[in-house]
């Protein structure tokens, strides 16, 4: 919330304290609308439907889910089987993908998180040789599409021997231009310069400074940025398909869509209710860590569009 | 994706700058130069080295590649723009090309209304519960889009899909989301599925930051709602806008994710080269041809670049 409230917190506070004074004034223009409450509740359901859908379909077997209703419960009830079946399959697989995950999550993320911070402070704070260049590259190289530089980079990580090791998923992923921008419009408002020059006359150096004071100071841009990069690595799929041919180091993503493939390959196994129930606890802990942390990404988003 | 904040933030840093040196005389700009140092280094280097390794070497190796050619006799010749050429008068490139421009002009703006509608009615206050609305539509985005496409591909699957039972029911008469008539559309919806919430949010955030005065002192004036819609929400949400459309003019040229996995469901109506991405990805990794490949990624990064400072340049325009 930090950001929003510092940049609009007199007028917001005040009118949601004069609104209900209004409303009582103005009587029925308030009240609840029943068209928009319909309109937001079919997109409610549209959002909700395949989520619904998933968690139906993973506590049904595999002839289950061809004869029965897709949107309502049918057969045995199989989730625990199935849960079973998913970490057991393939030796177990699909334990190893959720800890390649969580590693390239906490390495590629939280890297990413550290370096953007630095980076980003170091922007608004300091005056430094080369810091008009810096932005430039920066911004430069950001036009340029992600996942059309996906090719080249296997090819040169290929060439570095990189491929098929977890640093091809994490090195590219430690970079979040999106995180230093934040990180820089955060901490030019949330770091006072005076304290700053306070810690300098009293003799600290740059970097102690900024971890007993600034970090703190920029902790909820940090949760924020943590955020977008968590749910960028989590979900990430077109990189480590690229830099990944041995099924060790894949990730959740790549590995239940080769489980998927699998019904298209000439004697493959159809393990449609393994995708499934697997597709199911990909989406739990993303989403147990989004809902319980959103508040904070509200306010980064809101300080982006305030600032754009 | 932060192309657009970038722009901004430099703007306003480069303003910073000038109008600091500018308005202050000799001795603040001395001072100034005093206290300029390499500190800010030790914390802008670790971050800039990463993204040199990871981005700026990567796209010289993509300029560089795309000016050769692997010969069977020879090994690697230079060309030239020869594989540029080859690219613009590939139809199969055009018509990958041809069919993400016609998605980003269907899909983009359906998806930016909807979120503008959803922005609009959260910040209204005639919602009953408004914080349940905004986080389940914005949940979706949470979602990997593999675990999308996939749930998305089994609802409209004809095998145990939700869609084949309404095409029984109807008798037929319900289009068939895979056929390649529709294929588009099926993956419109499941992008629109998943970025709607996003978008919603960006506007929604940026409608927060409005001051309630100016909704009261309109309405004293006798505005409606609909006319403070018009003449204050829109142009307070113009830059916001603009930032969730160039988000999602990316998104669209760069198409990979949904349609990849949708074709294993449909290979026939979503080929191996339906969007430009898919065809580099395939020509690198199906037919080794690298260079070509490469040439495709450059050509593509500045098509995107090109549309992208298109739309901020109108969005500047209009407000002017």
């Amino acid at each position: 919330m930090s950001v929003t409230e510092a940049v609009s917190s007199p007028a917001g506070t005040d009118a949601r304290r004069k609104a209900p004074r209004l409303a009582r004034g103005r009587g029925a223009r308030r009240r609840h609308s029943v068209v928009l409450n319909i309109v937001m509740t079919v997109m409610l359901l549209y959002a909700l439907l395949p989520l619904f859908w998933l968690v139906v379909n993973s506590t049904k077997t595999q002839s289950a889910l061809f004869s029965t209703f897709g949107l309502w419960f049918g057969g045995k009830f199989a989730l625990w089987s199935n849960i079973h079946q998913v970490f057991t399959y393939d030796n177990g697989i699909f334990a190893r993908w959720f800890g390649n995950t969580v590693l390239y999550v906490v390495v590629g993320a939280g890297g990413a998180t550290v370096l953007a911070t630095l980076a980003g402070y170091g922007m608004a704070k300091f005056d430094f040789p080369g810091k008009r260049a810096v932005f430039a590259v920066v911004l430069g190289a950001v036009a340029v599409p992600g996942t059309a530089l996906a090719v080249p980079t296997f090819l040169l990580f290929s060439n570095l021997h990189l491929t098929n090791t977890p640093w091809a998923v994490i090195l590219p992923s430690l970079v979040s231009p999106l995180g230093f921008y934040l990180i820089w419009v955060y901490a030019a408002e949330a770091v006072p310069t005076e304290i700053l020059e306070a810690a300098r006359i009293d003799g600290a150096g740059e970097f102690r400074t900024f971890f007993v004071i600034s970090s703190r100071l920029l902790t909820p841009g940090m949760v924020t940025v943590l955020l977008f990069t968590v749910v960028a690595t989590w979900n990430n799929y077109f990189l480590p398909l690229i830099m990944l041919s041995d099924p060790r180091w894949y990730p959740l993503t790549v590995g239940l869509n080769n489980w998927n493939m699998q019904a298209a390959t000439a004697g493959g196994q159809v393990v449609y209710n393994l995708v499934i129930t697997g597709s199911l606890l990909t989406v739990i802990p993303i989403m147990a860590a989004f809902l319980y942390l959103q508040r904070y990404w509200r306010s980064g988003l809101a300080a982006g569009s305030v600032k754009a | 994706m932060s192309l657009n904040p970038a722009v901004a933030a430099g703007a306003q840093a480069a303003r910073g700058w000038q109008t600091r040196g500018r308005r202050n005389g000799q001795a603040r700009r001395r001072r100034a130069r005093g206290r300029r140092s390499w500190a800010g280094w030790g914390f802008v280097g670790p971050f800039i080295a990463v993204f040199a390794f990871a981005l700026i070497v990567p796209i010289g190796y993509a300029i560089y590649l795309s000016l050769y050619r692997q010969q069977l006799i020879g090994g690697n010749a230079f060309v030239g723009i020869d594989n540029y050429k080859t690219a613009l008068s590939d139809p199969q490139f055009w018509a990958s090309l041809r069919r993400v421009l016609l998605f980003l002009v269907v899909q983009v703006p359906i998806m930016t209304v909807l979120a503008l509608l959803a922005a609009l009615a959260l910040d209204s206050a005639r919602l009953r519960w408004t914080p349940l609305y905004r986080l389940s539509i914005f949940l979706p985005y949470a979602v990997p889009a593999v675990v999308a496409s996939l749930m998305w591909g089994f609802i409209y699957g004809s095998q145990f899909g939700l869609v084949a039972r309404l095409r029984s029911f109807f008798g037929g008469h319900f289009p068939d989301p895979l056929s390649s008539n529709w294929a588009l559309t099926a993956i419109g919806n499941v992008v629109t599925w998943e970025f709607v919430g996003y978008n919603m949010l960006i506007l929604y955030s940026a409608l927060q930051a409005v001051p309630r005065e100016l909704y009261e002192a309109a309405e004293i004036d006798g505005a409606t709602q609909l006319g403070i819609i018009r003449w204050i929400k829109l142009p307070a949400l113009r830059v916001a806008i603009v930032v969730s459309l160039i988000f999602s003019v990316i998104g669209s040229l760069q198409l990979f994710n949904e349609p990849n996995i949708l074709n294993q469901l449909a290979p026939d109506a979503i080929p191996k080269t339906f969007t430009p991405n898919m065809y580099a990805y395939n020509l690198s990794f199906a037919g080794q041809e690298y260079n070509y490949s490469a040439a495709i990624a450059i050509v593509m990064g500045i098509v995107t670049v090109i549309i992208a400072a298109a739309v901020q340049w109108y969005g500047r325009r209009r407000a002017a």
